[in-house]
């Protein structure tokens, strides 16, 4: 391959994404630190007071006082994509273990069925939640069609929160737990049931450390965009519990305090980052023993 | 009675339940978009009238000719974009900046996409960039440019490099051998790609919402704005339409991917 091609062959995907991505993030770093706008938007400069908002309130006095409302939002944010995580672990690892056991056939069909949701359009997967879990919904019908007391208000809360991510992201766990799972010779679970090993040290000393790398893979590709989820909290959670995605886009949106939104994206993409950077450690590292 | 060791209890029924769970939703909203009522959960009969409301609403059509277009001319710059990166980074192994090309290409796919949107809002008022569309297909073709270049790589690693070798023994120049000979080998890569490019630009949301202005209001957008005004069974007929676009689409995708997978 020629030289010229080797240089030139890269350069609309170097200008494109210094231009889309990599530019546009340093300024947003800049604004994080900008002062803002009078009206909206926002004046260059180097202020910190959007990072000291997210600790601490002024007072009347310009005294500060602490105050947990936005490391709450923050909390929340951990908590649900972790939440949201762990579920998708433990429905992938049994689904995508039945899977692998299947014929080839079956094993072809049941991933295109895994697969084939993710591929409609997360709007319409979100608003069917909304079907079913809102007022006079699905569940309520159900539940009340089984003798189950008037209730109501399953929407707008943690759980539809949840229900929601999990559903939008479970696919991005299965495919790599199947992978993992997919490989484990049935040889070594033979091996441990003739060392009298049960079906449950097979699974413990057998299976979940095979299957761990699947579950490493996957546990990232759900919980990174569940701590950028916004349509989740917007429409399930009712736009009263916040969380970090929906907290930047309001700054942007109604509330215009630009600079307050650009410092929690920040910190949001410090989170995002110390993650991939954790997870890239973790591989140098098992490729270091392997080696 | 030998029972296999490898298989647990509970775990068919468990595979079964999680399957109706994954398609229950989409069962619903199909279910429902039928309904002759008003009130979307109270069923009172079929009919088609709500897909005939859905076609007459210009509304809508806009919004789609907006999402067409954004997605048709995003998918077309970034399947190129996302071409010329993968021939680059899968023949020249020796390269310098190898490793760095290929996480900046694929850097959409690991960032949160709420930091990118407020990154090119950010951007686009401070240069002044008013061109609602404009501002879309910049945006879009970032975002889907890494839908499109893993499965070009792919391809382009499975395929052996005997026939392009081939060609230049006879004298063919490097880009009539990449016309004649690994661009047809490589093509159903680059359409599952495209295709894939095409869906994600289709169906996004949190950037094309930052974004929304100078009348550039995608479906997905449009979609949202009616489900604030509350569930009616036109929004359940739409999503319908929407649900079968998206899995024509899919199944294509998968069919080209199975082929490629299964001729190399």
């Amino acid at each position: 391959m020629s030289r010229t091609f080797r240089f030139w062959g890269l350069v609309p995907a170097w200008a494109l994404m210094l231009l889309t991505l990599i530019v546009p993030i340093l300024i947003v770093a800049g604004v994080s630190v900008a002062e803002r706008g009078a009206y909206g938007g926002f004046d260059w400069g180097f202020d910190i007071t959007s990072y000291r908002q997210i600790l601490f309130t002024e007072g009347w006095t310009d005294e500060l006082e602490f105050d947990p409302k936005y490391l709450a939002i923050i909390a929340r944010t951990l908590i649900f994509a972790g939440a949201a995580t762990a579920i998708c672990v433990l429905l992938a690892l049994p689904v995508a273990y039945y899977i692998a056991q299947q014929s080839a056939r079956l094993k072809i069909v049941l991933l295109y069925l895994v697969t084939l949701p993710f591929w409609v359009s997360m709007i319409v997967r979100v608003y069917a939640w909304l079907i079913i879990l809102g007022n006079d919904g699905l569940l309520e019908r159900v539940y009340r069609l089984f003798g189950g007391a008037d209730i109501s208000g399953f929407l707008f809360t943690p759980g539809a929160m949840i229900t929601g991510m999990v559903y939008s992201y479970i696919p991005l766990m299965i495919l790599p737990v199947y992978a993992s799972v997919e490989k484990i010779d049935p040889a070594l679970i033979e091996a441990s049931h003739d060392l009298y090993g049960g079906r449950w040290t097979a699974l413990r000393r057998v299976i979940l450390p095979l299957a761990a790398p699947g579950l490493t893979a996957g546990s990232i590709l759900v919980f990174v965009p569940s701590l950028g989820t916004v349509l989740e909290p917007m429409l399930l959670g009712g736009g009263k519990q916040l969380m970090m995605g929906t907290l930047i886009q309001t700054q942007f949106g109604g509330a215009r305090n630009w600079p307050f939104g650009a410092a929690i994206a920040m910190v949001l993409l410090t989170l995002v980052v110390i993650v991939l950077l954790l997870n890239a450690r973790r591989a140098t590292r098992q490729a270091e023993v392997a080696l | 009675m030998s029972q296999n060791i490898r298989t647990y209890p509970g775990l068919r029924p468990l595979s079964i339940l999680f399957f109706l769970w994954l398609y229950l939703p989409i069962g619903v909203v199909v279910f429902y978009s039928f309904n002759d009522n008003r009130l979307v959960s109270v069923w009172t009969g079929f009919s088609t009238k709500w897909y005939a409301a859905a076609l007459e609403n210009e509304a809508l059509m806009g919004a789609l000719e907006i999402s067409l277009t954004v997605a048709l001319i995003s998918t077309l710059c970034a399947t190129l974009i996302a071409l010329l990166a993968a021939i680059v980074l899968t023949r020249a192994t020796d390269m310098k900046f190898r490793r760095v090309s290929e996480t900046v290409v694929n850097l959409p796919l690991l960032l949160p996409e709420i930091v990118l949107a407020v990154a090119v809002l950010i951007l686009f008022s401070q240069i002044g960039l008013t061109n609602g569309l404009l501002k879309l297909v910049l945006a879009h073709t970032a975002f889907c440019t890494p839908f499109a270049f893993l499965p070009i790589r792919a391809r382009l690693q499975g395929m052996s490099l005997d026939f392009e070798e081939a060609a230049r023994d006879l004298y063919a120049a490097p880009f009539t051998a990449f016309r004649l000979v690994t661009l047809p080998m490589i093509l159903p890569g680059v359409f599952a790609g495209a295709m894939t490019a095409f869906v994600m630009s289709m169906d996004d949301f949190i950037t094309s919402n930052l974004l929304n202005s100078g009348g550039a209001t995608t479906l997905p957008v449009y979609i949202f704005s009616l489900i604030r005004q509350g569930t009616t069974p036109e929004l359940n007929a739409i999503s319908t339409l929407l649900i079968a676009a998206s899995l024509l689409l899919a199944t294509l995708v998968l069919i080209l991917n199975a082929r490629a997978m299964r001729r190399s």
